[in-house]
C-alpha cells in the first residue's frame, strides 16, 4: 500500500489555483523531498495530505480520506508545520502530560530520553526556550510517536547551522526505519540531499519532475567543461548551462558518460542545480505553448 | 553461553503484540489543557473570595453584634457570597469563550493541536465545558468550603462574646442552601448556554476583536428596530438572555421579607416550562455545531 496516493488533486483559494491536478504517489519506507518555488503549492498539498483544508480529486493518506478522517489518521501521522506552533504558555512538563494524554502510541519515556540529551528543562515554558530548542522538543515529541508517515514543512526554518544539522541526523539516526515514511519541504535543498530517497519538484500546483535519488545519480550527469570543448560540449544536447568561475558547467539527462569525460570533469549535479535546470526548462517551455 | 534460565525466567511471548499503550482520555486533557492556559478560570473566583472573606472577617471581629441581629441580615453574607461568585463566573467565562478559538489560531498552536488525534467536536466541547461544567464546579466548591468556614469563624467570635451560637446555626440552613445554590448553578449555566456557545462561536471565525463582533452586531439590530419601528424588542431579548434564569428560576412574592430559606424561593416547574430555555439549548447546540466546522476549516493567520 502507499503511503500517500493523490490523483488529480487542486485546490483554489478564490480566483487563485493553488493545486492543479497534482498526482503524487509515495510508497512506504521512502524519504521524499518536495521542492519547490515559493507558492508553488507545497504547503497547500501538505495541508491536504494532513487534512487541514479540503480539496478536489482522489487522496487516500495510509488508506484513509484525510479530511473526513484526520483524528483518526492522526494517530499514525505526525507532522511538524514549522517552527514555533507549540504553544508559547505551554511548559515542558505540560507538552508531555498532555500528548502522552491523547496519543495512544506515545511513548514518553523515549521523549523523556531524547530530551535528556539537550538542556532543556521540564519546568520551562515554551516562551522561555530558545527557537533552536523549541524545535528539539517539538522533534523530541514527535519522535517518541510510533508513527507511519511524517510530514515536515519547513522544520528548519529560522534555525542555527548547528541545530540544522542536527535535526536531520536524529532524525536519521533515531527516528528512521525501513517501515516509516518521510515527506519533507524546504528550502535548504542542500540539507537533505543525502537524506533524501526520492525527490519530486513541484511548480504552480503540479509535480514537473519526480524520480528516485539513484535514478538522479544515473540519469543526469554535470561536466565542467574545458574552455577548448565547449563547443562540442553543447552539441551533445545538455539541458542547463550556467557558468562557474568563467568556465562552464552543462547539465545532461541521460547522456552517454563515456562521451562526455574527456570534454571535462564529471559529477552528480547537486539538487539545487538540477531544480533550476528543470524548473527553467518547464517554464520556457510553458511560454513557449 | 546458554543460559535455559534466563530463557525461564524471560519467556518469550509467544504473540508478540505492540507494547501496552495508555488508553487516551482525551477530554480530560482538553479540560486540564484549557486550565493550564487560562489559569484565571479558578484564579479569579479565588481571588475574588479571598478579598471577600477578608472583609467578612474584618466585619464579624469588629461588629460581633451584627451576628446576633433578628433579621435576615446576620445571615446575608452567606448568600453574597455565592451570588458574587456566579456574577464572577458568568465574566469570566464570558471573556474566556471570546479568546478560547482565536487565541490558537492567533499563535498558530491550532497546528500543533491538530497534529494529534484529538477530534474538532471534542476541542470545541472541551472548551464549551469550561464555562458550562467547570466554572460551575468551582463556584460551588469554593462556595460551599468558605460559608462554612464563616460559620466556624462567626461561631468562634459570638462565643468570644459569651453568647450562644446556637441562634444563628439556627437561621443558617447551610444544606438547603447547597441545594439552592446547585439549582441556582443549573439554571444559570443551561441559561445561558447560547450566550457561551455563542461566543466560541464568533471567537472561532473572527479574526481580530472578537468582542465587537460579537456584541457590536446585535446593538446595530437594536439601534435599528429602536429607529425603524420604534420597539424595543431586539434590546429586551438581550436582556431577557442575560437574565431570564432568575426570573423563570425564582419568586419572591413578599419583596421586604426575603424568606432566608432558599427552597421557597424556588420554581422549578416554571424555569423547566419556560419556552426561552428550550430554544436556547437548541440555538446553542446549532453555535457550537457551526463552531466545530469552523474549526475544521479554519486554518492559522
Amino acid at each position: 500500500m502507499a503511503a500517500i496516493e493523490a490523483r488529480g488533486l487542486r485546490k483554489r483559494f478564490g480566483a487563485t489555483v493553488a493545486l492543479e491536478g497534482l498526482d503524487l504517489r509515495v510508497e512506504e519506507g521512502r524519504i521524499l523531498g518536495i521542492i519547490g518555488p515559493n507558492g508553488a503549492g507545497k504547503t497547500t498539498a501538505l495541508n491536504a495530505i494532513l487534512g487541514l483544508t479540503p480539496y478536489e480529486g482522489d487522496l487516500r493518506v495510509l488508506g484513509r480520506d484525510p479530511w473526513t478522517e484526520r483524528d483518526q489518521l492522526m494517530r499514525d501521522v505526525c507532522f511538524i508545520a514549522d517552527v514555533a506552533v507549540l504553544p508559547r504558555w505551554i511548559k515542558v512538563s505540560q507538552a508531555l502530560d498532555y500528548v502522552a494524554g491523547v496519543h495512544p502510541r506515545f511513548d514518553r519515556s523515549k521523549a523523556e530520553a531524547l530530551l535528556a540529551r539537550t538542556n532543556i528543562k521540564r519546568n520551562s515554558k515554551v516562551r522561555e526556550l530558545s527557537k533552536g530548542m523549541v524545535t528539539q522538543l517539538h522533534l523530541a515529541l514527535v519522535m517518541a510517536i510510533d508513527a507511519k508517515l511524517l510530514v515536515l514543512d519547513e522544520p528548519t526554518l529560522g534555525l542555527d547551522l548547528l541545530y540544522r544539522k542536527q535535526f536531520y541526523e536524529t532524525l536519521l539516526n533515531d527516528y528512521f526505519d525501513r517501515s516509516r515514511t518521510i515527506v519533507v519541504t524546504t528550502h535548504q535543498i542542500e540539507e537533505i540531499q543525502d537524506v533524501l530517497t526520492d525527490l519530486v519538484f513541484i511548480d504552480r500546483g503540479r509535480i514537473v519532475f519526480g524520480c528516485s535519488m539513484e535514478d538522479v545519480e544515473s540519469r543526469y550527469v554535470e561536466v565542467m567543461v574545458r574552455p577548448e570543448h565547449v563547443a562540442a560540449a553543447r552539441s551533445l544536447g545538455p539541458i542547463h548551462e550556467r557558468q562557474v568561475f568563467g568556465r562552464s558547467v552543462l547539465l545532461f539527462d541521460g547522456a552517454d558518460r563515456e562521451r562526455l569525460a574527456p570534454l571535462g570533469d564529471l559529477r552528480t549535479p547537486g539538487i539545487a542545480d538540477l531544480f533550476v535546470a528543470v524548473i527553467g526548462k518547464e517554464r520556457v517551455q510553458e511560454a513557449a505553448r | 553461553m546458554s543460559t535455559p534460565s534466563n530463557v525461564a525466567a524471560f519467556p518469550v511471548d509467544p504473540q508478540p503484540v505492540a507494547p501496552p499503550l495508555s488508553e487516551p482520555r482525551p477530554l480530560y486533557w482538553l479540560v486540564r489543557r484549557e486550565l493550564w492556559e487560562n489559569r484565571s478560570i479558578y484564579l479569579a473566583p479565588l481571588v475574588l473570595t479571598a478579598v471577600f472573606m477578608f472583609g467578612f472577617t474584618i466585619g464579624t471581629v469588629t461588629r460581633p453584634q451584627r451576628l446576633a441581629s433578628a433579621s435576615g441580615t446576620a445571615v446575608m453574607p452567606w448568600s453574597v457570597l455565592p451570588a458574587m461568585l456566579i456574577a464572577a463566573a458568568f465574566m469570566v467565562g464570558a471573556f474566556y469563550c471570546l479568546d478560547a478559538l482565536q487565541s490558537e489560531r492567533r499563535d498558530r498552536s491550532i497546528l500543533f493541536w491538530k497534529s494529534l488525534p484529538v477530534s474538532d467536536r471534542d476541542t470545541v466541547l472541551s472548551k464549551a465545558s469550561i464555562p458550562l461544567l467547570v466554572l460551575p464546579a468551582i463556584v460551588f466548591t469554593i462556595t460551599v468550603i468558605v460559608q462554612i468556614l464563616m460559620l466556624l469563624l462567626s461561631s468562634a467570635v459570638v462565643l468570644a462574646t459569651g453568647s450562644s451560637a446556637a441562634a444563628l446555626w439556627a437561621k443558617l440552613p447551610l444544606f438547603r442552601m447547597t441545594i439552592g445554590l446547585v439549582y441556582s448553578l443549573i439554571a444559570v449555566a443551561l441559561w445561558h448556554a447560547p450566550v457561551y456557545a455563542w461566543l466560541l462561536l464568533v471567537s472561532g471565525w473572527a479574526r481580530r476583536v472578537v468582542v465587537l463582533w460579537a456584541v457590536l452586531p446585535l446593538l446595530a439590530v437594536a439601534a435599528f428596530e429602536r429607529m425603524a419601528f420604534g420597539t424595543k424588542y431586539v434590546i429586551a431579548f438581550l436582556g431577557y438572555r442575560i437574565t431570564g434564569w432568575w426570573q423563570s428560576g425564582f419568586t419572591f412574592p413578599n419583596k421586604d421579607r426575603i424568606s432566608i430559606d432558599p427552597l421557597t424561593h424556588l420554581t422549578p416547574g416554571r424555569y423547566l416550562s419556560t419556552p426561552g430555555l428550550w430554544l436556547g439549548l437548541v440555538c446553542a447546540a446549532v453555535f457550537l455545531a457551526a463552531a466545530v466546522r469552523l474549526r475544521r476549516r479554519q486554518e492559522a493567520f
